[in-house]
């Protein structure tokens, strides 16, 4: 019965995150956060904390040494988490008891490199195992994961997620669709340090332009977002936004940053003031 | 070409493009044009009337007589250390410079270790009147005064690194970031046989005009176009790939890269990646580097600013792993005792890069009549300091 087992693996294959963008299609909000920042042990009560302040989902960032595609907020909280001694191995022993705290869709975000030695295979079967849904990994371009890395992503159910950026073609971009299984992360601008996208301008011309393209797959806009403007402007022409550098801002310079996470989700998501 | 690039950019296992979204039209762009810029008829012509009357090629092929007697062999010196500026490095710079006015840039950005790229591409810069920006690890410009002055001087910014561990490799990232911000009016100079396809084999091209010149000087004063031994340093990879690059189907001749051991290969301090490193990803393409179980990448040390990097290009990783070259390594001490032998018996100051492979010949065991050419890179102008401090004088 080979047809009836593919629609069973086809049916498996809803994940968390395919789960939440088919039953909620607006205003979704993700938080990126580093692994290890600022305290080793934060990772899973900043998760914990994010599910009860009404973020949708998260990614979860690996940290590397020399993290090309960071602005200066992220390189810093990387380069502290590896001091703290986040690596992979220590990430997956934390994210063990996730699942029993953490309900949302989450993705795991990092550089390729560490991921080529702890060894691309293991990698997708144990973020599985701990609960991730996806992986963004910005230096593993589509050529490389469609012919040499794909198979292990499609056999353990783990979304790879591709970025577009605003000169990604549209050939590209319907590749790009082709290829994925959750979502499409579309970067608001080609900049590292994210221009404020409130403020941003042809952007919307940009977004205007992907969503005339009726891609197949929900899209999501990270880069520059740090307000409730910005969120808001975002989830006009995306399904959902993500919050990077200001949460890890936010987590950098508060002592008692488990206590702000409140504020600071309803600060994005509803405009409220920050006490 | 057996050893040459595919279409996709690989050498084997290693190379490809590794790099994030936001640089794949910039790569692209350079993808689908560098051939057909760099073999057009106006390409060729001003890039040969350059190297002439500008950089001073063809650089001689000295045959180096006391060095020969010293080791019972006939060696030569491709005198790249003759170049303007110095270096091998301008090859490289004028190539890339002249691709960038066709490609319509109006900002060019480079990364430096020692300054010898940095200095070079602030040259064509300057001869050019294009804006000019390098990088530089904080740690190197303490480290490299002298050339910081000199990129001044011709009107280049430069800007320190100030990420990770401030030098060669953060440089490296501090410009894939700019060039990330400013896609569409910038191109950016790497230095060596490393980063993203392209980049290694455009390198490599432009940088095997010494092995095309090499060649042509051996049948002249030999009457064979082939040596029995080409032997070059590696940092990075790019005087070693213009050396080896003609020479690579033609497998009598034996190929031989020498990387900086720094302080000892079990020290903790070198940069002798082929035996320290690992498989892995660095800079946009997939090659051996030097890295932590967990993939972090390791900063390597050297005596000689321009060997300190954690990798080594994808093509020498590939000659490596098939074995078509030999990779071997030299400590600090050997190498700055060749340089000041090299002084000594040829009247040449040769850069600490280029010392370690001279240090090599002291290694070969030579049957007296062999033919070996030591890629001469660099000039020792630059390491004076090093020099003095080391021997005292």
């Amino acid at each position: 019965m080979p047809s009836n087992f593919l629609l069973l693996t086809s049916t498996q294959s809803m994940n968390r995150l395919n789960q939440l963008f088919s039953t909620r299609k607006e205003n979704l909000l993700s938080i990126y956060y580093t692994a290890g920042f600022p305290e080793l042990n934060a990772t899973v009560n900043i998760a914990e904390a994010l599910e009860k302040a009404g973020a949708d989902f998260l990614e979860i960032g690996f940290p590397y040494s020399d993290p090309l595609a960071d602005g200066p907020t992220i390189q810093h909280s990387s380069q502290t988490a590896l001091e703290n001694g986040m690596n992979l191995n220590v990430l997956f022993e934390q994210l063990k008891d996730l699942r029993k705290r953490v309900s949302i869709p989450v993705l795991l975000m990092g550089y390729f490199n560490p991921v080529v030695q702890y060894g691309v295979e293991k990698f997708c079967k144990k973020a599985v195992e701990v609960g991730a849904d996806g992986v963004i990994i910005p230096d593993l371009p589509m050529y490389e994961y469609e012919s040499l890395y794909k198979q292990y992503f499609l056999e353990n159910n783990l979304s790879n997620i591709f970025l577009v950026t605003p000169q990604t073609s549209e050939e590209r971009i319907r590749k790009i669709d082709n290829l994925s299984q959750s979502f499409i992360y579309l970067l608001s601008s080609s900049s590292i340090t994210g221009k404020n996208l409130e403020v941003s301008e042809n952007v919307e011309r940009y977004f205007e332009r992907i969503q005339n393209l009726k891609l197949k797959n929900p899209t999501v806009i990270g880069f520059g977002i740090s307000s409730h403007a910005a969120f808001s402007k975002a989830c006009i022409y995306a399904n959902a936004a993500i919050v990077g550098s200001a949460f890890v801002k936010m987590l950098a310079s508060e002592k008692d940053y488990l206590n702000k996470i409140p504020a600071f989700i309803d600060r994005i998501k509803n405009e409220g003031v920050i006490v | 070409m057996k050893y040459g690039v595919d279409e996709q950019g690989y050498y084997g296992d290693f190379g490809g493009a590794y790099i994030p979204e936001m640089l794949y039209p910039n790569i692209e762009e350079l993808r689908q044009q560098y051939l057909a810029i760099t073999t057009d008829a106006s390409f060729i012509n001003e890039f040969n009337q350059l190297m002439r009357d500008y950089v001073g090629r063809p650089s001689p092929l000295y045959f180096a007589k006391r060095t020969s007697e010293l080791y019972g062999a006939n060696i030569y010196f491709k005198r790249e250390d003759l170049n303007h500026t110095g270096s091998h490095k301008i090859n490289n710079a004028i190539g890339q410079i002249l691709l960038a006015q066709r490609l319509g840039k109006t900002r060019i950005i480079a990364e430096t270790g020692a300054g010898q790229h940095g200095v070079a591409t602030a040259t064509v810069c300057a001869l050019k009147n294009i804006e000019c920006v390098v990088y530089m690890g904080e740690v190197d410009i303490e480290r490299q005064a002298p050339n910081v002055a000199r990129m001044k001087m011709l009107g280049a910014t430069v800007i320190p690194a100030t990420s990770g561990s401030k030098t060669l490799k953060d440089a490296t990232n501090e410009a894939m970031r700019d060039w990330i911000n400013n896609p569409e009016d910038t191109h950016y100079i790497i230095g060596s046989v490393v980063g993203p396809f392209p980049y290694p084999e455009m390198v490599a091209r432009f940088q095997s005009i010494i092995s095309e010149e090499t060649r042509k000087q051996l049948l002249e004063q030999t009457g064979s176009e082939l040596p029995d031994y080409a032997v070059a340093c590696v940092g990075g990879g790019s005087n070693a790939m213009g050396m080896f690059y003609h020479f690579l189907d033609d497998e009598s001749v034996k190929l031989v890269a020498v990387e900086a051991a720094g302080k000892g290969i079990d020290s903790g301090l070198s940069a002798a990646t082929s035996v320290l490193g690992k498989e892995g990803v660095l800079h946009g393409s997939r090659t051996i580097l030097m890295q932590t179980d967990d993939g972090q990448v390791v900063e390597p040390y050297s005596i000689s600013a321009g060997l300190d990097y954690p990798g080594i290009g994808p093509q020498h990783a590939h000659l490596h792993k098939i074995k078509r070259a030999e990779y071997v390594s030299i400590t600090d001490d050997e190498a700055m005792e060749a340089g000041l032998e090299c002084s000594r018996l040829e009247g040449i100051i040769p850069a600490i890069e280029t010392a370690h492979a001279l240090a090599q010949l002291k290694k070969m065991k030579f049957k007296g009549d062999e033919t070996v050419v030591v890629c001469l890179s660099g000039r020792g102008d630059k390491d004076l300091t090093t020099y003095i401090n080391h021997f005292g004088f």
